[in-house]
Formats: C-alpha cells, sequence, structure tokens
C-alpha cells in the first residue's frame, strides 16, 4: 500500500517525506535511517514532545541528565528488540499489556544496574528511573514502530530514539548546571567569581531552558524548509 | 466488511491496525492468559536472577558508605562495635529471630588503647522539602558533638543544600553541646549556639533538631550501655 511511490519520475521527492509521518506500518528505510530519524527529524524532545516529566525534573545537573537518556535508551533498545522479535506470538487483544510488561521489566533491570554500578546517580534520580515506565515514549515506540518492523530496524529505531533522548537531556542539563552551579559534571567552570542562577536548578529554569531548546529547534528547522523550498525552485 | 461468520470484535483502534490484525481470527481467552502468563514468569525470572546478582554490589556499597559516614563524624577511630537497640537496650549480639538489618543501630568507637571515643547514630526527620538523614557523631556522657554528616537530603538546590556543602556550617558542630540553639548572630559564643546558615534557616534549624533528638534519645541508651559493659 504505501510503499508503492515509485511510477511518478520527477516531483516525488515532498510526498516521500511526507508519508513518513503516516500511521500504520512504517515504510521501509535504511538502518541508518531509523536511527538518524529519532536523533533529528522526530527527536522525542525537542520534535515529538515525548517524556517531558524526565526532562524536567532530572535536567538539574549534567551527569543526572545522561544518566537518564542512557537508561531509557536501553530500556528503548531491550523493549524494542523484545516487541518486535515476539510481534508474531502477541495477540492483538493483550498487546498493551506485553508491551507494558516488557518494558517494565528492562525498566527493572535498568534501575537494579544502574543502582550497582553508579549509585550516587541512581539516588540522585530516585523514583524517576522507575517511572520511566510510565514514559509514553517508550510505548509509543514499542506500538507504532518496534511491533511493526524486524528486530534489526526495531534496535536501531531505539537507539536513534535513545540517542536523541540522550543528547536533549544533556543540552538541557548543561545550560542548567552551567548557569545553576557554574559547573559542568561536578567541575567548577565559570570560578569563583560567578554568582550562580539558583532557579536554572529550579522547576522554572527547567521550562525555561526547554523553551529555548524548542525555539532554537524550530528556528533551524525553518531554515532547512526555506533552503529546501529554494532548493526546488 | 467481508463475509465473516462472526464478523470481527469489535476492539477500538482496528481502524488504524494493519490489515493481517484485522483478518485474525479470534483468538480464544485461555490462549491470551497463556500468552500473558508465560511472558510475565520469564519476565519475572529475569528480573530475579538480575536482582540476585546485584545485590551484593548494592550491599557493599551501602555499608562501605555507612563505614565512611561512621569513620567521618567520629574523627578516625582505631575501631568500633555496632551496638544493635533491642527490646529498649543497646546490645552487641541481638537475640535470632529478628532482622538485624531492620534495628536502630549506633557504632561506638574505640582510640587505638581501646577508650572509647563516641557514638556515631544515624536519625532521620523532616527538612524543608523531604526527610533528612544525617549521622551524628557525639560523646555520651557530656553531649559534645564530634561532628555530623548529610547522608541524604533534597533541600532546595544553593540554598537548603548548604547544610551539606557549606564548611563553615558543618564546621561549627564539633565541640558544641547539644541541646543546641540555631542563632542567626554572627558570633556565636555560647556552646551550645550554632548559626544558622542565611536563606536556609529551616534546613539549618532541621539539622540541629535531628541532632537535639538524637542526642536525647540515644545519651540515656549509651550510657546505661557502657555502665552494663564495665562489668
Amino acid at each position: 500500500m504505501t510503499n508503492v511511490v515509485a511510477p511518478p519520475p520527477a516531483v516525488v521527492s515532498v510526498p516521500a517525506a511526507v508519508l513518513d509521518f503516516v500511521p500504520g506500518a512504517p515504510p521501509p528505510a535504511t538502518i541508518w535511517a531509523d536511527t538518524w530519524r529519532g536523533i533529528a527529524a522526530e527527536n522525542p524532545v525537542l520534535v515529538q514532545m515525548l517524556g517531558m516529566c524526565p526532562t524536567m525534573a532530572v535536567t538539574n545537573v549534567l551527569a543526572n541528565g545522561i544518566a537518564m537518556g542512557v537508561a531509557t535508551m536501553f530500556v528503548l533498545v531491550g523493549s524494542g528488540l523484545f516487541v518486535s522479535l515476539f510481534r508474531k506470538y502477541i495477540a492483538h487483544e493483550v498487546r498493551i499489556t506485553s508491551y507494558i510488561l516488557i518494558i517494565a521489566t528492562f525498566v527493572t533491570l535498568a534501575d537494579l544496574l544502574l543502582a550497582a554500578s553508579f549509585p550516587e546517580i541512581s539516588k540522585a534520580l530516585g523514583p524517576f528511573i522507575p517511572l520511566i515506565v510510565a514514559n509514553c515514549l517508550l510505548l509509543g515506540r514499542a506500538e507504532a514502530f518496534a511491533a511493526k518492523v524486524g528486530p534489526v530496524r526495531a534496535v536501531a529505531d531505539g537507539m536513534g530514539m535513545g540517542i536523541g533522548f540522550t543528547l536533549s537531556l544533556m543540552a538541557m542539563s548543561a545550560i542548567r548546571e552551567l548557569l545553576g552551579r557554574g559547573s559542568l559534571l561536578g567541575i567548577d567552570i565559570l570560578g569563583p567569581h560567578w554568582e550562580p542562577w539558583v532557579f536554572m536548578v529550579l522547576p522554572p529554569g527547567g521550562f525555561f531552558t526547554l523553551g529555548l531548546l524548542l525555539l532554537t529547534a524550530g528556528w533551524i528547522d525553518q531554515m532547512k524548509r526555506r533552503r529546501r523550498v529554494a532548493v526546488a525552485r | 466488511m467481508t463475509g465473516h461468520h462472526h464478523g470481527p470484535p469489535d476492539v477500538p483502534g482496528v481502524a488504524i491496525a494493519p490489515p493481517e490484525a484485522v483478518k485474525a481470527p479470534e483468538v480464544s481467552s485461555l490462549k491470551l492468559l497463556a500468552t500473558l502468563a508465560i511472558a510475565g514468569a520469564a519476565a519475572g525470572l529475569l528480573v530475579v536472577a538480575v536482582y540476585r546478582a546485584t545485590l551484593p554490589t548494592i550491599e557493599k556499597y551501602q555499608a562501605a558508605k555507612v563505614e565512611g559516614a561512621v569513620r567521618e563524624v567520629l574523627k578516625a577511630p582505631a575501631r568500633w562495635d555496632t551496638l544493635y537497640l533491642q527490646q529498649g537496650a543497646l546490645t552487641k549480639s541481638p537475640t535470632s529471630g529478628d532482622d538485624r538489618k531492620g534495628l536502630p543501630t549506633a557504632y561506638l568507637g574505640f582510640d587505638g588503647s581501646g577508650k572509647p571515643l563516641g557514638a556515631a547514630v544515624t536519625a532521620q526527620e523532616p527538612g524543608f522539602q523531604e526527610e533528612v538523614l544525617l549521622m551524628i557523631g557525639f560523646e555520651p556522657s557530656s553531649g559534645t558533638l564530634i561532628g555530623f554528616k548529610v547522608l541524604e537530603e533534597k533541600e532546595t538546590p544553593g540554598l537548603g543544600d548548604k547544610i551539606e556543602r557549606d564548611t563553615s556550617f558543618g564546621s561549627q558542630f564539633p565541640g558544641r553541646i547539644a541541646p543546641l540553639k540555631g542563632v542567626k548572630a554572627r558570633n556565636a559564643t555560647d556552646p551550645s549556639q550554632v548559626q544558622t546558615i542565611t536563606g536556609a534557616t529551616i534546613s539549618s534549624r532541621a539539622v540541629i533538631r535531628i541532632i537535639n533528638h538524637a542526642v536525647e534519645k540515644w545519651q540515656p541508651l549509651l550510657t546505661a550501655y557502657e555502665k552494663g559493659g564495665t562489668k
């Protein structure tokens, strides 16, 4: 159905781009395209606006942002792989239950592994690691992508979405820690004469930073569109 | 719709599902149950396996953290005894049957010659936002503080968390005698006075309150234990 776009030769480039957003089975794409989609064109935070709760709550310092991003990536890849592997055995009626079960398992594993390897970060993130299970990004990717493609594509998509999520959280938390504490990863950057903008590590700073990042992402997107239109002309 | 005998199941969301799902025959509830049961069992096994594999590391870390805190608040004792509070009295070896980990604990430190240095106890009470957990070192007979360490806090970053980061606040405590009193004056001269942090009065007072309550609770217990221990 959707992938029969070949016949008309010339002006097909615009509809092909639109097809990426059609619900249902994703059109065939290379592994690289599957990965890249989550990083840029459909970045979970900056474009899809998913996972806003951890984006606000744990990005007060860079280490927390990185840990949250990597933990979410681990769950995205693991649950994507298993949802895809068992997609033919999971009955349509119980698919959401099964996806949540798979996601919850990987979240628990991530929580335990983090507590064993980075106890300080695990304590700082507190309940937000178990709460990854409620992040709609995960159920969204399982239902919209992993359940409809093979395991390789599902893992590529999980990696891409995970990297995109991690990069967004890193940008958020780097800005907030630098201005709010004058440091990055706990290392003093701005020196003793820097008066920290305490509000940046408090909730208002999160909203402020996210707004700035969305604005920047919007500008870049707009610039790209203009260039594309100019090239088409 | 195609000529199905039973008609497709009326599942919401079926409209956007791929065509194979619409054509799929109705699955029996037993099969659904079996699918979920198998998936649940597999997930449970995996979680238990990882839990058991990571538990020693997590416990080792927690023990090391307590050890480090005891060393810090008792100013590097040569050795210490772990005392458990059971039936209103402290004992080195609680009777079996009780879970050791659940009992309140005190750590009695000694210097190289076996002279008691003081006791370290943990105490937890609400701060400005959430519970603040402290390890407190003090000398039981006089109530003189040796030091304290913040083990857990979620106070306001940049303000309340100075109870942990501001060394000029923490360094006031050694040598002070409980019960402590928080003052705003610049020069706290009285041995029970502690200067609170500007902008973090509630968090500072929480620390003082936790220390006072802990000393009040543990001082008689430790004194009784030390008297009994000389027998």
